[in-house]
């Protein structure tokens, strides 16, 4: 049968919103916000890290007191009006050597978050996604770096370079995103196999493509987990350095310091490892608590 | 699967080689010596020490001499204590170590398992509020300070348990308890999360559709698949309550290798250092290899030698 154009008359279109879209749409990233603001908990915990971080930045300034100032006479006060977590054994005042010690911690804690994600999510995925050769050369540096003790390498880097705050930083820069690599890499093995996986690489898109907006986003949860709780890792680990001595040094006042001192003054004086225990652990539950809001909020599949 | 053992196997090896030459030569880069003290020392003592312990040998003399000792398991004098070998310091610190440790990582999994299981399956209810409720505050609290809070409330206030030391069963809890919170927490959440992820699977709804008993669908199907991220974290683990052990023992006077570890730092005992950071990488590697093997044997899903071909 011939067709020929004669046959065919143009319709009118029809103008008409069969769908009407009645709410704006909102971002991955906006719904997580949403979830994330009833999760009562979850707001605790954002709220108990904002005010660490507004005491870690104001709170030195505010206070009469220095952190290095001593008074002799002033020794081992128990909490007063004057000093409210008392002195320690030079006659500093707790409260503001605490203080400062936020600075310490919560500047470890940052750093080594941000060393986390750029580089132990970028190695562990490429590692777990090309897999093969790749990914046996890239886990064999990874299982070189991870036998040698993290303690180790802070020696070394505090007798080759100056010992401070700088030094831990390296350190901790150069070793913390392993455990990172590790997870991403096993929940990237475990995940490419999935048919999403498969569909997306039948659609034509590029390996970076389904690393970086398909694998790695769909392991978030995990991530997120991880991330959390290395975070208040991290401060714990200064804490455990400066404990036996190679942390940060004096008059400088980490939390890792402050309790080590408490637990030396024990028997007479435990507020003075109370305070430092306290500031320790109220920091680690609020980051806690907001990665395991973060982590209801992120992944969709964990909806109530 | 044989071969894929055998290189995982030969690959260990390469790693550990690499990891003691490379602790080798840091701990021969440091300037400074067990040596160097306060008084100088008259130059040909000096040399004598030196030449005891043959640090005057070139270093790659040094090197293959330690190398070819440490094939026989002979790791060295210390430089402190004359008498004793690092082996000596190594046999006699590591059973404590090992049975601290191995009670620590057997609690964290008898209890952090099975919380992590009831908690996905009364997910929101009160058992989940409850079992994730500890399981935060097991994260938060560093056993550092956990270890001097019970130490502060059992044996100084209370006057329960012994304060230090080893050797009798009550002088185990408080160091287990503490070694272990922080591990115990992390696989409840951990096997909690990984859970969740597995019962909503169809092949859940499926087990059950077919009719199989409740119990048996999540013991058969769920966490066997569940588990597989806790057994990825076997690894770090077991590194971690190693070296937690480190100020544990510190705490509470425990003679293990931890605390002669710490000792050696101290001391820049060097011989100490390097042979306990190498007895430490063999044990460490050597369970990370482990972990890769039954990881395969536990999913399936993941094949490494199809990917070789």
């Amino acid at each position: 049968m011939d067709l020929s154009s004669k046959m065919f008359k143009p319709l009118e279109r029809e103008i008409i919103a069969a769908q009407p879209i009645v709410r704006p749409s909102i971002t991955y990233w906006q719904d997580a916000w949403r979830r994330l603001k009833k999760n009562r908990l979850g707001m605790v915990g954002l709220a108990l890290v904002i005010l660490l971080f507004a005491v870690a930045i104001f709170g030195p300034i505010i206070s009469p007191y220095t952190y290095s100032g001593q008074d002799l006479k002033g020794g081992n006060l128990p909490p007063s009006p004057g000093h409210i977590c008392g002195t320690d054994l030079l006659g500093r005042d707790l409260l503001t050597r605490i203080m400062y010690g936020a600075r310490i911690s919560l500047s470890i804690g940052v750093i080594s978050s941000v060393v986390n994600l750029f580089i132990g999510v970028v190695y562990g995925g490429v590692a777990g996604f090309l897999g093969g050769r790749v990914d046996e050369f890239m886990m064999r540096i990874v299982d070189i770096l991870w036998g040698i003790p993290l303690l180790l390498i802070v020696i070394m880097l505090m007798v080759v370079m100056r010992p401070g705050l700088m030094t831990i930083f390296i350190a901790f820069g150069f070793v913390y995103w392993l455990p990172m690599s590790r997870i991403v890499r096993g929940q990237i093995l475990s995940q490419k196999e999935q048919e999403y996986v498969l569909a997306a690489r039948t659609l034509g898109a590029s390996k970076f493509r389904i690393l970086f907006r398909h694998l790695i986003p769909n392991s978030m949860g995990p991530i997120v987990i991880t991330l959390t709780l290395q975070i208040p890792q991290a401060i714990f680990l200064e804490a455990f350095l400066s404990y036996i001595g190679l942390g940060v040094s004096a008059p400088m006042a980490s939390w890792g310091v402050l309790a080590s001192d408490g637990v030396a003054a024990i028997r007479s004086y435990p507020w003075q490892l109370f305070y430092p225990a306290l500031a320790i652990c109220l920091a680690m539950l609020g980051f806690n608590f907001v990665g395991d809001g973060l982590r209801d909020a992120l992944d969709p599949r964990l909806r109530r | 699967m044989t071969r894929f053992v055998v290189q995982r196997f030969l690959s260990m090896l390469l790693a550990l080689f690499f990891i003691i030459t490379i602790t080798f030569l840091l701990m021969h880069a440091i300037p400074g010596g067990p040596f160097t003290a306060e008084k100088k020392l008259p130059e040909a003592i000096l040399r004598n020490i030196e030449a005891r312990y043959h640090l005057d040998w070139p270093l790659w003399k040094q090197y293959g001499d330690y190398m070819w000792k440490l094939l026989h398991w002979d790791l060295g004098p210390s430089f402190k204590y004359e008498s004793r070998t690092v082996n000596d310091i190594i046999n006699s610190g590591f059973p404590i170590s090992a049975t601290l440790g191995a009670l620590s990582v057997a609690l964290a999994l008898a209890l952090g398992i099975p919380a992590g299981i009831v908690s996905a399956l009364k997910q929101n209810k009160w058992q989940d509020t409850v079992a994730m409720f500890v399981a935060i505050f097991g994260v938060s609290v560093p056993a550092f300070i956990l270890a001097s809070l019970l130490m502060f409330v059992f044996a100084l206030k209370l006057g329960w348990l012994p304060a230090a030391r080893w050797g009798t069963p009550q002088q185990v809890i408080m160091p287990v308890i503490s070694l272990s919170t922080f591990s115990l927490a992390f696989i409840a959440r951990l096997m909690r999360s990984s859970m969740l992820e597995v019962i909503q699977q169809d092949y859940i709804r499926t087990a059950r559709a077919k009719g199989l008993p409740s119990l048996l669908v999540i013991y058969r199907h769920a966490v066997k698949n569940a588990i597989i991220p806790v057994v990825t974290y076997l690894g770090p683990l077991v590194a971690g309550v190693f070296t937690g052990s480190f100020v544990i023992e510190q705490i509470f006077a425990i003679p293990g290798l931890g605390r002669h570890y710490v000792t050696s730092i101290y001391n820049r005992d060097y011989t100490v250092i390097l042979g306990v950071t190498v007895f430490y990488s063999i044990l460490l590697v050597s369970m990370n290899f482990l972990v890769d093997v039954a990881y395969v044997f536990l999913d399936p899903r993941i094949s490494y030698l199809e990917e070789r071909e």
